[in-house]
């Protein structure tokens, strides 16, 4: 187990044991900060050395995979789960985008291997964060689509921190260049895993805080926090392994499908579907399949990425 | 030392809520506007502002008591349904009257 993992446990087991564990309140915020930009810059500055024509056939098809996903989990949580048409489409948001920690993560694992993927995969990243949050609000509002105030709300979605950081970054990754960006690589780049490490213990302590709301929303929640991503990671990986994306970048869009936002989504749907318990959507993406993603689920994906690939 | 009644009205809710909060005030006419960052709990659950989804706001605003009964009117009517909120005004006594 990558040792960024274990700071995520370790941050589990301190808010269980109900350690008096807190850190500082502006941390979290510098933290996300930090590992948006750096994984912008990184993946703009491999954009550079890449034509647009090979890039843009996978960006399309990576696009319309965002736009899918929340289409299927849908129906799951409203028919099988008996939830409220709100409640539903926030939580296929959540699914439907994805998170850039567990995608981290995932750079981490495939790194520490030696397999090779597409540096520019952060590209992919930030489009992903988007189709899934526009498909869920669509899903919750189709019977009143005139009341939703489409300004506001793209701003929203458009201008959340994570799309700027996201984009912002590797729009200035790609106009410096390698040589641009040298200078900083001491702070972006080599500073990495140490961020992510303590950003991971942050998590930790918030995930685990998180399992109160499930124990109130019942064992539904449960098994389709575990069962969605192994589902949605076999699309990543079918998708990856069609347009051609190499086993590690194969792996990391599976780890991508299989992941559910808890940055972009629930400030937009909270504010887009404010009728959604947030609650829900949250324990299930946070306390449910982001810490099963990191543990258990990425090895999986980069078998079910190998197992495809063959 | 002279003082002039006004209405201190105080608003504690979930973060998401401040530019609208911000903006609806404006609307109505108050002048002013002062925010804290704070965390507590109460019927919804804990919110320890441990991260961006659990942080709260307390917003204070001093106006006449007309514009504190429109906001409380507006607050409650769009947003007291699906977020947590708590409301409550007090009178105070302010020293220049016209700031606010």
């Amino acid at each position: 187990m990558d040792p960024v993992v274990l700071f995520f446990i370790l941050g589990v087991v301190a808010r269980l044991a109900k350690s008096d564990l807190r850190l500082p309140e502006g941390l979290y915020e510098t933290l996300s900060i930090y590992l948006l930009l750096a994984i912008g810059l990184k993946g703009g500055v491999e954009l550079a050395k890449h034509p647009l024509a090979t890039v843009a056939p996978q960006a399309i098809a990576i696009v319309a995979m965002g736009l899918l996903l929340p289409l299927l989990a849908y129906p799951v949580l409203k028919f099988w789960g008996r939830l409220s048409n709100f409640d539903a489409a926030a939580i296929a948001a959540h699914y439907g985008s994805v998170s850039v920690v567990t995608f981290a993560v995932g750079l981490a694992f495939v790194t520490k291997r030696g397999i090779p993927y597409e540096e520019y995969m952060p590209l992919f990243v930030a489009l992903l964060e988007v189709p899934g949050i526009v498909v869920g609000i669509l899903l919750a509002r189709l019977h009143t689509l005139k009341s939703v105030r489409w300004g506001e709300l793209a701003h929203e979605i458009m201008f959340g921190k994570s799309v700027v950081l996201l984009v912002g970054g590797l729009a200035i990754g790609w106009l410096a260049g390698p040589q641009g960006i040298d200078p900083m690589r001491g702070l972006f780049f080599d500073l990495f895993k140490g961020v992510l490490a303590l950003f991971l213990l942050e998590m930790g302590l918030v995930a685990a805080s998180r399992l109160g709301d499930l124990k109130r929303s019942g064992p539904f929640l449960i098994g389709f926090g575990l069962l969605i991503p192994i589902v949605f990671s076999f699309i990543g990986a079918g998708l990856g392994t069609l347009i051609g994306l190499s086993l590690g970048g194969t792996t990391l869009l599976a780890v991508l499908a299989a992941s559910a936002s808890y940055i972009a989504a629930p400030a937009a749907i909270r504010i887009a579907i404010p009728e959604a318990n947030p609650s829900l959507s949250i324990g299930a993406a946070l306390g449910i399949t982001f810490p099963f993603n990191l543990t258990l689920g990425i090895p999986l994906y980069f078998e079910i990425a190998k197992m495809l690939h063959k | 030392m002279n003082t002039y009644p006004k209405q201190l009205l105080v608003i504690i809710g979930e973060a998401a809520l401040e530019k609208f909060l911000v903006r609806d005030i404006k609307g109505f006419g108050a002048h002013g506007y002062t925010i804290a960052d704070v965390r507590g709990g109460g019927e919804h659950g804990t919110r320890d502002a441990e991260w961006e989804g659990s942080r709260s706001i307390r917003m204070e605003v001093i106006c006449e008591h007309a514009v504190a009964e429109k906001i409380v009117e507006h607050v409650i009517a769009h947003y007291a349904k699906n977020f947590s909120l708590s409301l409550y005004v007090s009178d105070v006594g302010v020293i220049r009257k016209d700031k606010y």
